[in-house]
Order: structure tokens, then C-alpha cells, then sequence
């Protein structure tokens, strides 16, 4: 049945929004590849080029995603100069994969939502790469590290830019590679090489329901193309719907380190602080909301799989909150603290319509004060001889002027301090969520408190008491190659909030589907907004009760018995909970496989070549080597010829 | 007197000269030119020279053909030529490219005078009976027999023609063109002279057999459609009003006399005594070139002239096709010698090739839009089937024990370790053949398959990959055994084979072998196009 036939044999009960297809490209937009080929070969090139470029190579692999910056800069004003329904732009490259019914082309779509992306991407790269420079100053393996991170960009950059899912995968695949050798990149610590092993694994489990999604998408709708499963999604029926929106949401869950596939985030932080700040904060764990946003017309098909997003990232935020609240390690803090606000985008991406532009916000502001933070521990750790136990630290404030009031706006910006980025971007989601469902939007307020709570325990163990040094530890600030950065991210993380609230949610509406009026006013008060706000500084409050400035900090974490403690400290069972649900079944599986294929499997087959062992022998026998009987052959072939065509004659 | 030759005059001005489209037949024509010059080098120059002339006649001749074949491809020369006689469409033009190029190479491997230590691969004296005192005086003296060089493109010529002919006579001649040259080459075995000849004979006399089956079959349908023009026996189908049982008759002969010279089982028996006994390069020469012939001849006789009555022999090729892959793929398992091994593994191939003819898969019968034609897949199938098996042969060439080639399976044993390099690239030809991905032999497969599922024919598709694996079996059991076992030679009687270095020219046609092989695996577009533009016989 032609596309047409089914659109009409179905009654249309649902008028989705039109979807603007997109336009071909022009000007700027025919040389989108570049963003994405810069990276690339550069990365190509240092991975190739051996010791030549130890030198200079790292300045050349700074200079890449800078490159992206502006093209991805360019393509931005060149949007805003149209009218929103041209904002979609499609340059399509090549054909991929030409087959009979198939027909899979690589191309680049920029729209609204890709740009945004792409901004933050090579933004923050670009400042991240600059960081990079100063943070890796001493390390031999220098080139290697910047080949990764321009891997890395180049492979994001392709799953945002890509038009398509199964481009996007690439990307996707990508990204995760870029991950695991960074995370890896230490590899002579045995802790780091597990890690990065760790993170490659659970990353498989998600990266399996993404695989399969495509597929289904190939088979349900022919194509991977966003515009075809655009235009098809609403002729798809609710099973399909269901089951292709859970398959995304288990890809997603892995790469954004939702639950239950968020035990690699922790250990991932074994990486150079760069890579946490790129990789893990800002950029590559949000590719789970962009998955979801992007797929907005398959989730807008499926309840189920809409509730089991916001069920998804619930849950995520409180998990998030609570390890982040039992930790000593800074970074770890901060890994949780990342998983809870992706936890709060995946909320408000499971909302819907009126969620999707709020996540997307939300996720940009975050990539600024949680790259900030990142890149501010850092900073911290490089005064204090890579150690990243808070109980080492203290007092830091003095010491670390830079880095400590830009780790401040971060600090302002994540609790929702007025005015600072996080109060908006996070203030909308809960208020979406409370008026989606009042468990989620509860949640996400209690969430709001913690984050308040341990974040601001971060700061009074690092910055303010008492100095609980180690011995030859002399806290020195950062040189300017890194704290530039940190102001820019600093200054981003303050006024990152005021300057998109109002513009966000109109821009990028028409590409995700969205139906959120834009935000509210910069000022306005509401019951949910007042509400958070005593919570968060009630969590503020009992921080200071418990770690303020006069309290002694022990200097080992005291034992305890609380099970909320000791759960936390232990990740919250997340590895127990690995082994027992993918580890344990998994070695059974591949034992009983084993098994199966020694016992039944093996013998079936040697039982078929002894069969056709056998078979062969006895016919061998006609080649007997005489012509005569050759020649038989033949005549009784041609009466067995002569006598299937009479015979199909009569039959 | 003066009333005779004006008589005479008058009769002779009625005969009209057959117009002959001479740029059009030029590649078929200078093939055989050349091999009748070959001939004249034989009997005229002095023997030192004969050899570098005949290298210099035969390629350069072929090189020049498939120049002119090229040319007219993309000039478009298309239509019936030679009084109706030959047909010049694309598929013509592609079975021309492939047959010259395929005989090139094997023709390479024919020159080859370095493993025998400066003479051909074959008998110095072929009427010398073996192991005589006469014989052993040519070998000493060093004679050869460069007339195999003029032989072998008059087969090609014939080979040539044999697809393009457009009438059942001219096939026929066109048969017999291809066939007595290859009769008299399998007899000119250097070493093992006897099973040499007696391969000879064999193949002299079933396809006698073969050849009379085939022209009784054309007398019969003749009498029904009243012309050997193929398209005229098309239009007879619906018009004719003879008896159908002319028809069918003729039509099974013809099929016979076909599928003999194709390999098909049950006509197959001929082909690994052989096979094994015939010199290596004549082999390739057959197993490549032959096979294409003979396929193109079987395409156009069935889809042009019997297209209407598909129904009546879609049943019987499709018996004949699943009896052809069974019986090769099955008796090879039990081979023990490498060239029989590759001749069951040809008998597979066509099996293989024929679930594309059978299908059927054309414009006229309702293919669907995008997918490959029958001819286009099969045309494809035999570009890889053919570079695989020239290369196969090649490297049977050169590994080699006291006696000659050692071609029992148990001297190849542990090749892998005294010849990586040789044993690497025959696993290779080997894995092509055996259809694994990233080699030609799998998109072959893939096309071949692909159009006979395009016509509907699942189960015959499912047959065929279950026998594709069963083939599977005894290629990677030779790759097992070069490199994961020892050599037992005690129990068999063997001597281990060694890689004898050949010289260029069998180099170079492993070598042309090799590259096809992944390049066409890994990227098979462009032949795939080629073989897409010969998707249609002109009707």
C-alpha cells in the first residue's frame, strides 16, 4: 500500500504539529561537513603522524574544534536570518548503503536543535581543548590525548549533525570509542583501564537496544532518515511505538548513564578531568536527551514508553543526589551530581511537548556550570597533586582565588540560585513535571534540596574550614591557559539562564515538536518556584549545620551504620546490581551455550558430514572412469530430460 | 558457348553478397585471424622465433580485440549482424570482454616456461607415444608445441561466436569450433601423458555424443518452426502449426547438448576425469571460459528462443540446477586431489549459476523494478567465479613435487608453513569460492540468489544456501589442511609439494586473480553496473 492509501486508511485522530521539512542547503550550510572533518583529520593526522607532531600538535588539535566553533557559529546567524519554517536545512552527502528497497544516504540536517548542540559541543570543546593544553602540559603521551578529544568532537558532532539514525549510531559508536580510550588514557593505573573496560560493556547493553531501534525503524518504516520516521510515526501502531521508544530510551540510558545503566559514570571519572568535564558532563552523557528529543514523534506514539522516560529520569535524579551526597571523592560528587541533572533533563524530555524545550535548556546551562565545575576541580586537583579527597582539601578559597569564584557561579548556578543559570533551566522542569504528575515534580523538588545539600558540602570541604593538607602540598593557582576558560565558563554559568530563557523555548519549538509558550518572565513567582527555593535553602542549611566553616571535618570518612550512608557510599549497589542481573546471567548464558554447542550443536553438525560424508562416498562410485558408462549417464539424463518435460505437460 | 556464360552471368547477378557488418564481428574475426596466422608461424618460421611470435600474435591480438570490443560497446553498435547469422547486443559485448579478458590470463599461465624448466607445460611430442625413445629425444632436444597458442584462439573464436550466434546452425558450428581445439589440448599433457590422453578421449567422445544430441535437437525444432533464427523460433511458438512433441523434443536435446558442455549434472561425468587429466592451464582455460561460453549460449537459446514456453523448461532446469549443486558440493567432500576438488567445486558453481538462469528473472517476465536481471547476475557470477578459478589453477601451477604438480590433497598438507604466501592467496580463492563476505565470491552469490529470489523461487534459494554451505565444507578443509595439519605422506604415498617460483606470466594471472577477488568483494559496484547494462538479449 502506497504511503498515501495508508495515511487515508487510517482516520487522522491525531493532527500532529507539522515538522517543517527540511530545505536543501546553501551558502554556509553546503560546508556543515566541515565542522565535523576538521576534527576528524586532524585527529587522523596526530594518531599518524608519530613524534613529528609531538611538539605542536596539541596547538593544531586546539585550533580544530575551534574551526567547528565558527562554521557551527556561521550556520547559527545564518538561521536566525530565516524564517522559522526554512530553519531546517538538509545537505545530503552521499548515498551509504544503496540496496533494493533501501536506499541509505549520509547527510547533515542542521535545524534548530542540532545547532544548539553543536554550539555547546564546539564551545565548550574549544574551551575545554584550551584547558587541555595547561592540564596536560607534562604528560608524554600529550598528542595521543588531544587525537582523542578531536576524535571525540568530530564523532559528536556526526551524531548531532547526522540526518539520519543509522549515521547517528555511527556517531553514537563513535563517541563511545572516543570515551574508552580517554577514560583508558591513563592505562598504566589498573583502576583507569577497568573503568574504561566498564564503561565499553554497559555501554554495549544500550548501545544493543539502539541497534535494534534502528533496525526497527528500517523495517517499520523503510528508512532511518528523521524525516521519515517523522512522517511515519503516526501511522506506526502503539506496540511498535512502545517497544521502538523503549529500545531508544535503553541506548539512551546507557550513554547518559540513567538508571539502570548509570554504574560506569562513577568509575569513568579514572579519566584526565578534561574528559570528565568534555565527555562526562557537558557534551557526550546528554546524547541520551538529544536521543530522546530528537525521536519526540516515536514517543509522542507511546504513554508507556513516555512514562518509563520520566519513571527513567525520577529516579535517576534522586540516585544522582543521594551518591552525590556520600561521597569524598570531588570529581565523584560531581559524576553524581551530573547523572541527578540529566536525571531532571530526562524528566522533562519524558513530559513531552512541554518538556522537550526545557530539557534542551537545561542541558545547555548545565553544560556550562557542570564543564565549570569540572574543569575547576580540576584546577583544584592540580593544586593539591592530583589528590581529589575533599578531606584533603579545605581552606582552599585563599589559595585558589580564580578558581574558587568560578567554581562559585557553578556552585550558585546548580543549586538554582536566583538569577543564575540553573534557577531557570531547572525551576521549568520541576514546574512541567509537577503539572505533569505530582510524584515527579515531589521528587524532583526533594532532588532540588539534596543537590542544594551536597553541593554545598563540595564547597565548605574545599574551599572554607580548616586546612587538612598533606605534607609538601603548597596550593598554587592555575596558569592562565586554564583559568581563562574557567572564567568564560564562569561567566557563561551566570549569565547563561537570563540570556536564553526567554529565546529557547521559541527557537527550538518548531523543531522538536514543542508546545511550551516560551518561558515565563525573568521574575515571577509562583507556589512550586517558592517552594523549591525553601528547600533548596533548607539543604543549603543542614549543610552548613553539618560541614560548616567551625566543624571539624574528620580526615577519614567516619564509619557508619545508616544504611542511606553506606548504600551511597557504595554507589548504591549499582555493581551488585550489574553482576547479578547482566554479569551472573550472562556467564550462565554463554556456559550453558557452551554447553549446548559441545553437546547438541557439535554433534548435529559432525552427525551431517558424516551423513554427507557418506552420501558422497556411495555416489563417487558412479565415476567410474568409463566412457561407456558416462555416456549411459547421459542418455538416461536425456530420457529423465525428455520425460519431466512430458510429464509437465500432462501435470 | 557465349549462351552458357551469358546464362551463367544472368544466375550470378541474382546472388546478392551477404552484407557483413565487418567492424561489428571485428574482435570475433581478428581472434580467429590471428589463430590462423598462428598456424602459418607453425609452418613457416624458424622454431626458435615461433615462440615469441606466437606470444606476440595471441596477445597482442587479444588486446586488440577487447579494444574493438570496448569500442563498439560504447559506440553502440547493436543489432542482428552477418546476415542474421550473430547478434551484437550488450550481452554479447560483455561475454566477449570477460571470454578475452579470462583467456588472456589463462593463455598467461599456458606461457609459462619457468616450472618446467624452460619448455612449456606441455608434451613435446604429442605423436610420440609415451614414455617412448622418441619422446625422451624431444624432451632433450627441447621441442615444444607452440601450436597450443593458435589451437587455443581458434577455441576462443569459437567461444566467442558461440553466445552471439543468433541461429542454431551457427551455434553449432560455433560448438564444434570451441570443442575439437580443447579436445586435442587436454591430450597435450607434459607429464602423466597418459591420463592426459585418456582425458582427451573421453572428452572427444561424450562430446561427440554431446554434439550430436545438440544438432539432432536442432534438425527437430527446426521441422517445427521452419528457420534456426532464434527469434523466428519464438514467433513459431504461437504460430507453428506442427506437433508440440517436435518442439519439446528438440528443445530437450538441445538443452542436452548445452548443459554437457556447461557441466551440469547429469551431463556432468566428464568433467573431473578431465579436469584432472587435461594440463592445469588448459583446465582454467576450461573451467573459466568454457563455462561462459556455454552459459551465454544457454541464456540466449532459452530466454530469446524458448522465452515463451519458460514454463515447460523451468521445471526441468530446476531439477537439473539442485542435482548440479547437490552432486558437486557433496562429492567434493571426499576428494582427494585438488584439480578434481576444483572440478566438482565448477560443477557446484554451475549449479550456483543456473538457480539464476533458471529463475528466469527478466523485463519480459516480470522482474521487479530495481532488482538484477538473470543475465546481469549471472554475467557477474562468472566474472568472479572466473578470476577465482584462474587463480585456483594458478597456484595448483606452481606448488609441485618431483613428479610434476603435486595435486594429491595429502602433499598440500602443512603448505601453510613452508609457503605462507601461496597458501594464503589459494585460501583466499578458496574462501571466495566458498561465498564469505568481503570476497567476490559472496556478491556472486548474493546476485545470483538475489534473482532467483526476485522470480519467486524461495525454496530453491533456501537449497541452494544449505548446498553453498555444504560446499563451504571441503573448501575450508583444504585450507585446514594446508594449514593446521602435518603432512602424513607414510599412509598416502605422497610427496610434499613445494611452491615452485613460476614465471611472470602465471604471476601475473594469480596476481589479476587476487585483486579481483577482494576488489570485486569489497567493491563491486562498477562490474555490477557493466553487468547490469548487459541485463537484456537484443530479441
Amino acid at each position: 500500500m502506497s504511503p498515501l492509501l495508508l495515511a487515508l486508511a487510517v482516520p487522522l485522530q491525531v493532527v500532529p504539529l507539522e515538522v517543517p521539512t527540511p530545505v536543501a542547503a546553501t551558502g554556509v550550510f553546503s560546508v556543515a561537513w566541515l565542522s565535523i572533518a576538521a576534527p576528524a583529520v586532524v585527529a587522523a593526522f596526530l594518531m599518524l603522524s608519530g613524534r613529528v607532531a609531538d611538539r605542536w600538535g596539541h596547538l593544531l588539535a586546539t585550533l580544530a574544534p575551534i574551526v567547528s566553533f565558527g562554521v557551527a557559529a556561521a550556520m547559527f546567524v545564518a538561521l536566525l536570518g530565516r524564517p522559522v519554517e526554512q530553519r531546517s536545512v538538509a545537505l545530503p552527502l552521499w548515498s551509504w548503503i544503496p540496496t533494493g528497497g533501501w536506499d541509505i544516504s549520509v547527510g547533515l540536517q542542521v535545524d534548530q536543535l542540532s545547532i544548539t548542540f553543536a554550539l555547546l559541543i564546539t564551545g565548550v570543546g574549544s574551551l575545554i581543548h584550551v584547558y587541555s593544553i595547561g592540564y596536560m602540559a607534562h604528560d608524554e603521551r600529550r598528542r595521543r590525548f588531544f587525537a582523542y578529544l578531536n576524535l571525540f568532537v568530530a564523532a559528536m558532532l556526526l551524531l548531532v549533525l547526522s540526518d539520519n539514525y543509522l549515521v547517528l549510531f555511527v556517531g553514537w559508536e563513535g563517541v563511545g570509542l572516543a570515551s574508552y580510550l580517554l577514560i583508558g588514557f591513563w592505562q598504566h593505573k589498573p583502576t583507569a583501564a577497568t573503568a574504561a573496560k566498564k564503561a565499553f560493556v554497559v555501554n554495549r547493553v544500550g548501545d544493543i537496544g539502539m541497534s535494534i531501534a534502528v533496525m526497527l525503524m528500517l523495517a517499520t518504516f523503510g528508512s532511518s532518515a528523521f524525516t521519515a520516521v517523522n512522517a511515519g510515526s503516526p501511522q506506526m501502531n502503539g506496540t511498535t511505538a512502545t517497544v521502538m521508544g523503549l529500545l531508544l530510551l535503553l541506548g539512551a540510558c546507557g550513554k547518559s548513564a540513567q538508571v539502570p545503566l548509570q554504574s560506569w559514570l562513577l568509575d569513568a571519572m579514572e579519566g584526565p578531568t578534561p574528559v570528565s568535564a568534555l565527555i562526562h558532563a557537558a557534551t557526550m552523557v546528554t546524547a541520551g536527551v538529544y536521543l530522546v528529543v530528537r525521536s519526540h514523534a516515536v514517543f509522542a506514539q507511546s504513554e508507556v514508553a513516555s512514562l518509563v522516560v520520566v519513571v527513567v529520569g525520577t529516579v535517576t535524579l534522586l540516585f544522582g543526589a543521594w551518591i552525590g551526597c556520600a561521597k569524598d571523592d570531588i570529581k565523584k560528587v560531581l559524576a553524581g551530581s551530573t547523572m541527578s541533572q540529566i536525571g531532571y533533563m530526562m524528566l522533562a524530555a519524558g513530559i513531552g511537548p512541554a518538556g522537550y524545550a526545557f530539557a534542551i535548556f537545561h542541558l545547555v546551562t548545565h553544560g556550562f556550570f557542570k564543564a565549570n565545575m569540572f574543569l575547576g576541580a580540576g584546577s583544584v586537583m592540580h593544586a593539591m597533586d592530583d589528590d581529589v579527597d575533599m578531606r584533603h582539601y579545605g581552606a582552599l578559597a585563599r589559595a585558589l582565588p580564580v578558581t574558587f569564584v568560578t567554581f562559585a557561579a557553578g556552585y550558585l548556578a546548580i543549586i538554582g540560585f536566583p538569577f543564575f543559570a540553573g534557577f531557570y533551566s531547572k525551576d521549568h522542569i520541576i514546574e512541567a513535571a509537577w503539572e505533569h504528575s505530582t510524584v515527579a515534580g515531589a521528587c524532583a523538588i526533594i532532588g532540588a534540596g539534596v543537590t542544594a545539600f551536597y553541593m554545598t558540602r563540595l564547597m565548605l570541604m574545599t574551599f572554607a574550614g580548616q586546612k587538612r593538607w598533606r605534607e609538601h602540598v603548597h596550593p598554587h593557582e592555575s596558569p592562565l591557559v586554564m583559568t581563562i576558560p574557567l572564567v568564560v565558563l564562569g561567566i557563561g554559568s551566570v549569565l547563561g539562564g537570563l540570556v536564553l530563557n526567554n529565546a529557547i523555548g521559541s527557537w527550538l519549538n518548531p523543531a522538536v515538536d514543542g508546545e511550551s509558550e516560551g518561558a515565563p518572565a525573568l521574575i515571577h513567582v509562583t507556589v512550586i518556584g517558592v517552594v523549591t527555593m525553601v528547600v533548596v535553602l533548607a539543604g543549603v542549611a543542614v549543610s552548613f549545620a553539618f560541614f560548616g566553616p567551625r566543624r571539624s571535618i574528620p580526615d577519614t570518612a567516619p564509619a557508619s551504620r545508616s544504611p542511606f550512608t553506606v548504600a551511597g557510599r557504595n554507589d548504591l549497589y549499582g555493581d551488585a546490581f550489574n553482576e547479578a542481573v547482566f554479569m551472573r546471567p550472562g556467564q550462565s548464558l554463554t556456559t550453558t551455550l557452551a554447553y549446548v554447542d559441545a553437546h547438541g550443536v557439535d554433534g548435529a553438525v559432525r552427525g551431517l558430514a558424516a551423513l554427507f560424508a557418506g552420501v558422497s562416498a556411495g555416489l563417487r562410485r558412479w565415476q567410474s572412469g568409463f566412457v561407456r558408462s558416462y555416456a549411459l549417464t547421459m542418455l538416461a539424463g536425456a530420457a529423465v530430460v525428455g520425460a519431466v518435460l512430458i510429464l509437465g505437460r500432462l501435470g | 558457348m557465349s549462351v552458357l556464360s551469358s546464362s551463367v552471368a544472368a544466375v550470378t547477378m541474382e546472388i546478392t553478397a551477404p552484407k557483413i557488418e565487418y567492424g561489428t564481428l571485428m574482435p570475433f574475426i581478428l581472434v580467429f585471424l590471428v589463430a590462423c596466422l598462428g598456424v602459418l608461424v607453425e609452418a613457416l618460421a624458424p622454431r626458435t622465433l615461433r615462440f615469441g611470435l606466437q606470444m606476440l600474435l595471441t596477445f597482442g591480438g587479444i588486446v586488440v580485440a577487447l579494444l574493438i570490443t570496448v569500442l563498439n560497446w560504447l559506440t553502440g553498435a547493436r543489432g542482428e549482424v552477418a546476415v542474421g547469422a550473430v547478434t551484437a547486443d550488450v550481452p554479447t559485448y560483455f561475454f566477449w570482454v570477460v571470454l578475452l579478458v579470462f583467456s588472456g590470463l589463462s593463455f598467461l599461465i599456458f606461457a609459462d616456461r619457468k616450472l618446467e624448466n624452460g619448455a612449456l607445460a606441455f608434451t613435446p611430442q604429442g605423436a610420440a607415444t609415451p614414455g617412448s625413445a622418441a619422446e625422451q629425444e624431444a624432451i632433450t632436444a627441447r621441442v615444444e608445441h607452440t601450436e597450443v597458442f593458435p589451437l587455443a584462439m581458434f577455441a576462443l573464436s569459437g567461444m566467442m561466436l558461440f553466445p552471439a550466434s543468433n541461429d542454431l546452425l551457427t551455434m553449432f558450428v560455433a560448438l564444434e569450433i570451441l570443442s575439437l581445439p580443447l579436445y586435442l589440448l587436454c591430450g597435450l599433457g607434459r607429464r602423466r601423458r597418459l591420463l592426459s590422453q585418456e582425458s582427451s578421449l573421453k572428452y572427444f567422445l561424450l562430446g561427440a555424443l554431446s554434439s550430436a544430441f545438440f544438432l539432432y535437437g536442432v534438425a527437430l525444432v527446426y521441422g517445427y518452426a521452419g528457420s534456426f533464427q532464434l527469434s523466428d523460433i519464438a514467433v513459431a511458438l504461437n504460430t507453428s502449426d506442427q506437433k508440440d512433441g517436435l518442439l519439446l523434443a528438440g528443445m530437450a536435446l538441445i538443452g542436452v547438448g548445452l548443459l554437457f558442455k556447461f557441466g551440469a549434472v547429469p551431463f556432468h561425468s566428464w568433467t573431473p576425469d578431465v579436469y584432472a587429466g587435461a594440463p592445469t592451464g588448459v583446465t582454467a582455460f576450461m573451467a573459466a571460459c568454457t563455462k561462459i561460453a556455454a552459459v551465454g549460449a544457454l541464456l540466449r537459446v532459452f530466454y530469446v528462443a524458448f522465452g515463451g514456453m519458460r514454463w515447460d523448461w523451468q521445471p526441468l532446469l530446476l531439477i537439473v540446477t539442485v542435482a548440479t549443486m547437490f552432486v558437486g558440493a557433496v562429492l567434493g567432500i571426499t576428494q582427494t586431489d585438488v584439480k578434481r576438488m576444483l572440478a566438482y567445486s565448477s560443477i557446484a558453481h554451475a549449479g550456483f549459476i543456473l538457480t539464476a538462469v533458471t529463475a528466469a528473472s527478466q523485463l519480459g517476465t516480470g522482474k521487479p523494478a530495481g532488482s538484477l536481471s538473470s543475465i546481469s547476475a549471472v554475467g557477474f557470477y562468472l566474472v568472479a567465479y572466473g578470476a577465482a578459478t584462474l587463480g585456483a589453477f594458478g597456484i595448483v601451477t606452481m606448488v609441485r613435487d618431483r613428479g610434476g604438480e603435486a595435486t594429491l590433497l595429502s602433499s598440500w598438507a602443512g603448505l601453510g608453513r613452508r609457503s605462507p604466501l601461496t597458501a594464503t592467496v589459494f585460501s583466499l580463492f578458496l574462501l571466495s569460492f566458498a561465498g564469505i563476505p568481503l570476497t567476490s565470491g559472496f556478491i556472486g552469490k548474493w546476485s545470483v540468489f538475489a534473482a532467483a529470489w526476485a522470480a519467486r523461487d524461495y525454496w530453491l534459494v533456501v537449497v541452494a544456501v544449505v548446498l553453498s554451505l555444504v560446499a563451504a565444507f571441503f573448501y575450508l578443509r583444504v585450507i585446514i589442511v594446508m594449514f593446521f595439519s602435518e603432512p602424513e605422506l607414510e599412509a598416502t604415498g605422497a610427496q610434499p609439494g613445494t611452491v615452485v617460483r613460476p614465471g611472470w606470466t602465471t604471476l601475473t594471472a594469480v596476481g589479476v586473480g587476487v585483486v579481483a577477488t577482494v576488489a570485486l568483494g569489497v567493491f563491486p559496484g562498477p562490474v555490477l553496473a557493466l553487468a547490469q547494462q548487459a541485463g537484456e538479449f537484443l530479441r
